[in-house]
């Protein structure tokens, strides 16, 4: 496995269309299961104010976060209107194994 | 301690919001009660068809009240629809405005949006504006210092709660800042809550808005008639007593600095046609706890929690039993405020957050 992929827990810890929360190094990411199995990556707190985006509400593609309800696209990471304005970085995600991994640089 | 000395600033551009952010009161983490993901996830699902149908009732109770109001205008008969068409148009889109702004009351997003625009200037609130403002009012609820939308400072303002029973003086203020923003301008204030993003919107939003109400005074010259400001800009006033009376009850009279909702926010229960009209704003603790739950949902929400949170109040009328004598008593004591009590097996109130305020 190469060094950059990190194993972030088994796959199906995550219900279809929801997101759970990964921390790596002290640093918050979100990770995303969609409803048709599909696997996504982004960071784990919103872009517009603290709060962290695993304890939010997953909507086909689009994370909202809990705190004020701005929305993303997990995705893309493109944010989908105020008060989120600025996108979240995204990160690669594989699954092998039945587990996630997630490649940090 | 006297009355001078116990009066704070409420401005967010003071003394105090430097305060608030040395007491690790902005932007902090707030009490959350327990409950599982899957539950939450149930209460948080989107739901087009209750907005849907509470919107269709909304907008035929519109044409008829407005209808009726027309045919009997010139005699009495008219009074009591012009009534029903006012609280629909300034007092019931204070939930409109709410729900839609945090998105959550249709799943379809351009129906919230919609709602969203036609609620704000109907209770003449600017949609960027109050975007921003009520996402601070989330982030630091009755934080002072920091959320622009506490209704009355200690000791209370009764005079301008009294001329906001007909929407006075927020009808003015709105006036005096949407000239301003149409003009290009911002208070210091809106500085420190919107972002230079968004910021063109708020100046365009203010020019469609003045040439609307311009429109508006044209049509009464050109018909020699108050009539088509008793259908725009006039409910606002006459009609925004009931948003007044359901807005107090939200917050007034409780803790200020304290990270803990339960202890800020009031649920009040409501019969049937006011939480139609108030689209379940009075789950107002359940609310602000879980800001991702529609409206529809609030009442499950309610059940959910409700162990964890302090008894709701049976009406508005015992709601107002505790507000009115604590604003009397703060006009003399500005420091005091009605202290809720947690159920004994309740979570605790974050560590400091009470101590904070003193």
């Amino acid at each position: 496995m190469n060094e950059n992929w990190i194993d972030a827990g088994a796959a199906d810890r995550i219900s279809p269309e929801d997101v759970a929360p990964f921390e790596h190094e002290g640093r918050q990411y979100a990770l995303y299961r969609t409803a048709d199995d599909r696997y996504f990556a982004t960071d784990g707190v919103c872009t517009h104010e603290y709060a962290e985006l695993a304890d939010g509400f997953v909507m086909g593609t689009i994370i909202e976060c809990p705190m004020h309800n701005g929305r993303f696209d997990f995705t893309t990471g493109e944010a989908k209107g105020a008060p989120a304005c600025v996108n979240l970085a995204t990160y690669p995600v594989k699954v092998e194994g039945g587990r996630i991994f997630v490649k940090l640089s | 301690m006297s009355v001078e000395t116990a009066i704070r600033d409420y401005s967010l551009v003071g003394p105090e919001a430097e305060r608030a952010v040395a007491a690790g009161l902005a932007s902090a983490r707030w009490y959350t009660p327990p409950i599982t993901r899957a539950e939450l996830k149930e209460l948080m699902r989107r739901d087009d068809g209750p907005a849907i149908r509470d919107t269709l009732i909304w907008f035929a109770a519109f044409i008829v009240s407005g209808g009726l109001g027309y045919y009997f205008w010139g005699s009495w008969a008219a009074v009591p629809f012009f009534v029903v068409y006012g609280v629909l148009y300034g007092s019931s889109t204070d939930s409109r405005w709410h729900e839609c702004g945090h998105r959550t009351a249709f799943k379809t997003q351009w129906m919230n949006d919609a709602v969203y625009q036609i609620a704000c200037f109907m209770i003449m609130r600017e949609p960027e504006i109050w975007r921003w403002s009520h996402t601070r009012h989330h982030t630091d609820t009755i934080i002072v210092g920091r959320d622009p939308e506490i209704i009355s400072p200690r000791p209370p303002d009764v005079l301008s709660l009294l001329l906001n029973l007909f929407a006075l003086k927020n009808t003015f203020a709105f006036f005096r800042k949407v000239f301003l923003h149409a003009s290009g301008g911002l208070t210091d204030e809106e500085m420190t809550f919107v972002p230079e993003s968004e910021r063109p919107k708020v100046h365009f939003v203010a020019g469609v808005y003045l040439t609307i109400f311009a429109l508006v005074i044209v049509a009464c010259f050109a018909f020699g008639s108050i009539l088509p400001a008793m259908y725009i800009g006039l409910p606002t006033l006459y009609g925004g007593w009931l948003a007044l009376y359901f807005g107090v009850t939200q917050h007034l009279g409780l803790a200020e600095d304290v990270l803990d909702h339960r202890l800020n926010s009031r649920t009040v229960y409501m019969n049937p046609i006011f939480r139609f009209l108030y689209w379940n704003m009075n789950y107002h603790v359940e609310h602000h706890l879980f800001p991702t739950v529609p409206y529809h949902a609030l009442p499950r929400l309610h059940e959910a929690i409700k162990a964890d949170c302090p008894p709701p109040y049976p009406s508005t009328i015992a709601a107002y039993r505790e507000i009115i004598p604590a604003i009397l008593r703060q006009l003399k004591d500005p420091t005091y405020f009605v202290r809720r009590e947690l159920p004994r097996a309740a979570g605790p109130t974050p560590v400091g957050a009470v101590a904070a305020k003193a």
